[in-house]
Parts: C-alpha cells; structure tokens; sequence
C-alpha cells in the first residue's frame, strides 16, 4: 500500500515540556487512520504539527512523497491535504451557500480581483447546492451559518471540505459535543467521504473509533504506545494499563 | 436546483427564497439608496454652506474606508489618521510648492497614502487583535512627529493658503459649487468603489476571514496577504479622503494626523454601524453635524460626543443603520 502521510521522529518541545516525542507515523492512502489516547496524550498537537499549524522542533513529515516540514497551513491546503477543526468551523455570518462557495472559489486560484463583481461567484452556485445536498441541508441553503444546529454546522463544514476536493482530510475531533443522533449522522458522512480519500482523526468517542477506522494509533504522554487495528489494541496491555490509569486520574 | 425539505423537523418554515433573486433585490435595493442619495447631495449645497456639505462628504469617505478593514476586514486599526493627514500634506505641498493641477495633487496624496499603507501595513498584519491597534498607532504617532518635525509641513501651522487651482488646468475651482460638484464626484466615486470591493470575489473571502481566521487558511487561502491588500485599500481611499479635504479647507493641519483623529473615525464608524454600507456615512454625517453645530458650546462638545457615544453603545451596539436593518431584515 502507498503512503499518504508520513512523519518520521516527529517531536515538539513548549518551553522544556516535549509534548510530543519521536513519533513515527505512516498513514496508508485510501485508509481511515484513527489518533487516540487519554487527555494529555499529545494528539492535538501531533495533530497541529501534521497540519502545520505549528511547527516540529524536530523531525520529517512527508506528503506524497514530497517533504512538507517546512510549508505552511495554507500551500498544503493548496496540495490536497485539509484539516477540520474541533470547534465547528463554519463561517457563521455568512450563509450556508456562501460557506460551501468560499471553498469552491479556491478554484479560481487566488481572489484578489476587488474590483470585479461577485456576480461572477455565481457560477459556483449549483455546484455548492449539490454538496449542500449530499449532505442533508438543502432546505436551510439560503440560512445563515450562525444558526444551524450544532450537528448541522459539523455537516456544513463537512460540505465546505468536500468542496474542495481534498486527496486527504484530518479530522480533529469531529465527534466532539455531539448528541447521539449526530454521531450518527456525521459517521455516515465520514464513512461515505472516504470511500476514495484519506482520513486521519483524532478521536475520543472510541466506538466511533472502532466503528470507522482501519487502523489506530495510541498515544501516550506523547509517545506511540501501540499500533494495529482495533482488535489488535484493545488487547494490548499497555493500551488498557494506559487508559484505565488515566481513568483513576 | 431542487430545493427538497429531505429530512426531519428543521425550521421548514423558512422561507426558500432563490438565492439569485434574493441578492439581486439586495443590490437593487442598495442602488436606489445610491441614486437617492446622489440626487439629495446633487441639490443640497444650493440648501447648506457647501464647505460643511464637502466635510461631511470628506469625512464620510474616510469613515466608509475605515470600515472597509474594521467592518470587512475584522482589523482594528487605531492609526488612521496616519494616512488621512498624510495624504493630505501631501497633496497641499503638490498643490501649493510643486503647482500640481487639483486632480493630481489629490492623487499623489492618495499615492503616498497607498505607499505608507502598504509599508505600515506590512509590518502590522504579523500581529493580531490590540497588538496589532498598537503597531498602527505606534506608526501613526510617528507619521505625526514628522508632520511637527520636518520643514515642508509648517510645523504647528500646517500648510495653510492651498491653492484650490483649475481642474484639468482648465476649471477654476475657487468657487464653492465648482469645488463641491470635484468633491461630490471623488468621494462619491470612492464610496462606490469601497462598496464593489465589498461585494468582490475578494470581498467574500474577506468576510470569511473576518468570521473564522483558521478555517480561512485550512481552506487554502494565504490571509495575510488578503490583509495586507485590504489594509493598503482602505489606507489608500482614507488618504483620498484626506488629500480631498485639504483642498476644501485649502489647509493641512496637525489635526488631521492627531490621533485623537484616528479615534474619531473609530467613533463615526461604530455610531453609523460597523461592517455596515451605509452605517459610516451616517455616523461622519452626525459627528460632524455635532461638531458644527454644536461649537458654541466649546470643549463640551467632545463631553456631549462622549456621552452620546457612550448611549450608542449601550442602547444599539449595531449602530444607527445596523440597527435599522435589522428592523427592516434587510442588509444596509
């Protein structure tokens, strides 16, 4: 299997505190790949450093082969590789139409042409209301961002990062917040987004996790404790001594 | 495009208003506010003193682009003045040493505006929320230490006697009317260009910037560069306002680069309506009114500012017309 995404002796140090320490990682193209481990575990910030929202103190991160240790968030965007974000990401005074063309203007290249019309914007329209559809909020198009349900607004943001059509998305926490109905939802959408794409997410609703992932790494104290498949974790002593210790907590 | 009610208990009774027609009566509404409002300035000096008429309009094009990166852009500068009073030494000093033709003279001093905006601005954008109010105050003090400081600026007299000179070389200005309808057409030429920056391809990522920063980026958009564009822009069309003004008063004066005027467009622009279209126009129209009318009162009049400010935004902290339109349901 190729590899989408690979970090070699990732390691982030705050200050003396290294929050993350010599992580390898190689995630499978086509494979939903889950991050988990208790609070404190360093799965935001490995998570932030893969995304290049911050920067590894040490080590290599590779996309598609191409090293992106040095990138910033926004070029690696422009490569296929989109983040979500734990809070739901939506931008809320704008319209679910207009969220969801936000993303399918990057089309255009850069939009820096103040001068023009947003008239011409207006050719996204039926490509939007078709992601807009796909995922369920077709009636509420015309409504502001703001005021969606909670799980709506995940949904929206689902829309708006398939609308760019991203070889790989990283999921932080998506389950987050939610109601059982909308984990519900929003795993169907997962489920269905991957079928041809990359996924890794942090996750802690392990259910979900078990549920959608093919492949699970755990962290802890920022290390990799162990790698396999759920079965293959949920049986290993270190994983269980790590997340019943931190239980007692 | 099939509008379907799929699934489940959602607000189904919203209404389903096709969006092209939704923005369309939106911009058709806005277009005859414009064309009202161009008729109304057409015969208003023929009703008021023009100079108060062409300050009001100054002032409204300042606090227009000034609204431009606080409204739009969600960037709090606090140094405007910088690039108001800049431009308007500037184009004194084009008009007054070099005999620059009006027209010109108003243009360089919206050149150089450009050009200190897009150098402050370059430096601001790396830091964000009060850090970044800092940063352009800090650079405005300094734009205001050279206007005392250096020999072409006069020092605590400015630079008085601006010749208001002939348009094009052809048309005397010196009368009021002439003068307004120059001033009418500049200001009211950049409002229109503030408004279609607004309602750009650029504009609407601007607005996704301002509403979430990180997500603007996970998208791919490289924002500090949208900032630097609309910090420069709207630095540019103040200092258009500024180098216009200087030829109305014939006067660039310390003031204008005083930071109590970088304060004083903050307050027009929050009292109008930020992020707003018509929201500055209206608060520039009120604080100078105030000021005008209220001068008999000597230094009360910044108390009664004060006061007023501080009842606007307990009571309506959307600003006049952010609070019309919300009784309206419509965008202003």
């Amino acid at each position: 299997m190729p590899i989408a995404l690979q970090a070699e002796g990732l390691t982030k140090e705050f200050k003396g505190f290294i929050a993350v320490n010599n992580v390898n990682l190689s995630i499978e193209k086509g494979t939903i790949h889950a991050l988990i481990g208790p609070n404190g575990a360093g799965k935001t910030t490995c998570f932030n450093l893969l995304t290049k929202f911050l920067q590894p103190t040490r080590g290599k991160i590779t996309y598609e082969g191409r090293d992106i240790t040095k990138l910033k968030p926004a070029e690696i965007a422009r490569m296929g590789m989109v983040r979500s974000f734990q809070i739901s990401a939506v931008f809320p005074d704008l319209t679910v139409l207009q969220n969801v063309r936000v993303a399918l203007q990057r089309a255009r290249g850069d939009s820096y042409d103040f001068w023009r019309s947003d008239k011409v914007l207006s050719k996204f329209d039926d490509q939007a209301l078709e992601y807009i559809e796909e995922v369920g909020l077709s009636a509420l198009a015309h409504e502001r961002a703001a005021s969606l349900p909670y799980g709506r607004k995940r949904a929206l943001e689902i829309a708006t990062t398939l609308a760019l059509s991203p070889d790989m998305l990283l999921l932080d926490e998506p389950m987050a917040g939610m109601g059982r109905e909308d984990v519900e939802l929003i795993s169907r959408l997962i489920r269905r987004i991957a079928e041809n794409r990359t996924v890794l997410m942090v996750e802690h609703n392990l259910s979900v996790v078990a549920d959608l992932s093919d492949r699970i790494t755990v962290l802890a104290r920022g290390e990799i404790l162990a790698e396999g498949t759920y079965e293959e974790i949920a049986k290993a002593p270190e994983v269980i001594e790590a997340y019943i210790g931190a239980s007692h907590d | 495009m099939a509008i379907v009610e799929k699934s489940n208990n959602l607000e189904s009774s919203s209404p389903l208003v096709e969006p092209v027609t939704q923005a369309a009566d939106m911009s058709k509404l806005h277009k005859y506010i414009f064309a009202i409002l161009l008729i109304a300035l057409i015969i208003l000096p023929f009703f008021v003193y023009p100079i108060f008429a062409m300050k009001v309009m100054c002032f409204a094009l300042f606090a227009a682009a000034f609204n431009l990166l606080l409204g739009f852009g969600g960037l709090l500068s606090f140094g405007h003045a910088a690039y108001f009073g800049g431009a308007s030494y500037v184009a004194a000093h084009a008009a007054k040493v070099w005999g620059f033709t009006p027209e010109l003279a108003v243009l360089t001093g919206t050149a150089a505006a450009a050009l200190l905006g897009f150098a402050i601005g370059s430096l601001a954008i790396r830091r964000q929320g009060i850090y970044f109010a800092m940063v352009t105050l800090a650079f405005a003090q300094m734009v205001y230490f050279v206007a005392i400081q250096a020999k072409f600026t006069g020092g605590e007299d400015g630079i008085q006697g601006v010749p208001r000179g002939d348009l094009f070389g052809i048309f005397s200005l010196a009368d009021n009317i002439a003068l307004y309808f120059f001033v009418l057409a500049v200001t009211f030429g950049g409002i229109l260009l503030l408004y279609r920056i607004v309602h750009s391809p650029f504009g609407q990522v601007l607005k996704a910037i301002r509403e979430n920063e990180p997500r603007a980026i996970s998208l791919g958009y490289d924002v500090n560069r949208y900032k630097l564009i609309v910090f420069t822009l709207s630095a540019t069309l103040a200092g258009l306002a500024g180098a216009t003004k200087s030829l109305v008063f014939q006067l660039a004066s310390l003031t204008d680069v005083h930071w109590s005027m970088s304060g004083e467009v903050v307050l027009m622009t929050l009292l109008g309506g930020m992020g707003t279209i018509f929201g500055p126009l209206v608060g520039a129209g009120v604080i100078v009114t105030m000021q005008n009318y209220l001068a008999t009162f000597g230094a009360w009049v910044t108390v009664i500012q004060g006061v007023i400010f501080v009842i606007g935004v307990l009571m309506f902290r959307e600003g006049i017309i952010g609070v019309l339109a919300r009784w309206l349901k419509k965008p202003l």
